[in-house]
């Protein structure tokens, strides 16, 4: 199974609100981090909370500046995102989804 | 967990209730066997264990690099584990330098890395610590007395996938006498969580 980002990747967050389970915070939606390291493969809880097939997906820490996040502040916050929250950055159209 | 009529918790108990009878009932496990393995992993799971990881770390550049590199890994080296008879959970050991100061938080629920720091404080996973060290750490590492220089930059962890985090604080200065066990007297359960210095 392949990756498809690597460490250094600049990356753009989903910005759906879905109505079922996710673990994408709101605060990180809509947001341009980079890819600190591959954390491990885990099967996407959106589906599996669904009772839904759910294959090991690539599971990333992913860093944001605060500023990006919040509009203010001069830290950093990192998630553990799964792959299917992510879109490479800059990608092909607006990333919607 | 509430048992209270129409609680949320309510359906959940005695849907665990249940799934323990049958397990029992199919001779998977024996009668207490949860409660039994519940019991000896809180016993073992202790701060006591991430001061260790601490101690031997400032002690052991060998063994901090293992440490940084795959924590899982390096904790048999102490006897220690991220699963005590259960599910090995993914451990990453993020290290505080001059210039980075890291702090663990799980906005979406309350994971925190159990085993090695024992149950969690209550104020982890209020609502308030949640929703604000994101934010704001630098105020709420200031509620906690605690005020890193101008110069350090704060990085946040949020544990919302499989991993949990550790912080390995630095070494406080004039503790070269020390050997490993007054060196792990030193380190705070707040220290590993990453709101405190040590």
């Amino acid at each position: 199974m392949t990756e498809r980002f690597r460490a250094g990747d600049r990356v753009l967050t989903s910005r759906a609100d879905p109505l079922h389970h996710t673990r994408l915070p709101r605060y990180a939606r809509g947001a341009t981090g980079t890819v600190v390291e591959l954390e491990g493969r885990y099967p996407l809880p959106d589906d599996r909370s669904r009772g839904l097939p759910a294959a090991p997906e690539a599971v990333y820490a992913v860093r944001f500046s605060a500023a990006e996040l919040f509009g203010a502040g001069d830290h950093q916050v990192t998630l553990a995102l799964w792959e299917s929250y992510l879109r490479p950055f800059p990608g092909r159209g607006q990333a919607n989804e | 967990m509430s048992d209270h009529h129409g609680g949320p918790g309510h359906g959940l108990a005695a849907r665990v209730r249940h799934v323990e009878a049958l397990l029992e009932q199919r001779g998977l496990i024996d009668s207490g066997e949860l409660d039994r393995a519940l019991e000896a992993y809180l016993t073992r799971a202790s701060p006591a264990n991430g001061a260790r990881l601490v101690a031997r770390a400032w002690l052991d550049e060998g063994f901090r690099s293992r440490l940084l590199a795959d924590a899982n890994a390096a904790l048999p080296e102490l006897g220690l584990s991220m699963g005590g008879g259960m599910q090995e959970q993914r451990l990453k050991v993020v290290a505080n330098t001059e210039a980075t100061h890291n702090v663990i938080v799980c906005t979406l629920c309350s994971c925190y890395p159990i085993a090695l720091l024992g149950p969690s404080p209550t104020w982890y996973k209020s609502e308030s610590y949640r929703s604000r060290v994101v934010r704001d750490p630098r105020g709420v590492l200031g509620e906690f007395g605690f005020a890193p220089g101008p110069d350090v930059e704060i990085v946040v962890w949020d544990s919302t996938a499989e991993s949990r985090y550790l912080v390995l604080p630095r070494r406080p200065a004039g503790t070269g006498e020390l050997g490993e066990a007054e060196l792990a007297a030193l380190v705070t359960r707040n220290g590993l969580i990453g709101v405190a210095a040590v």
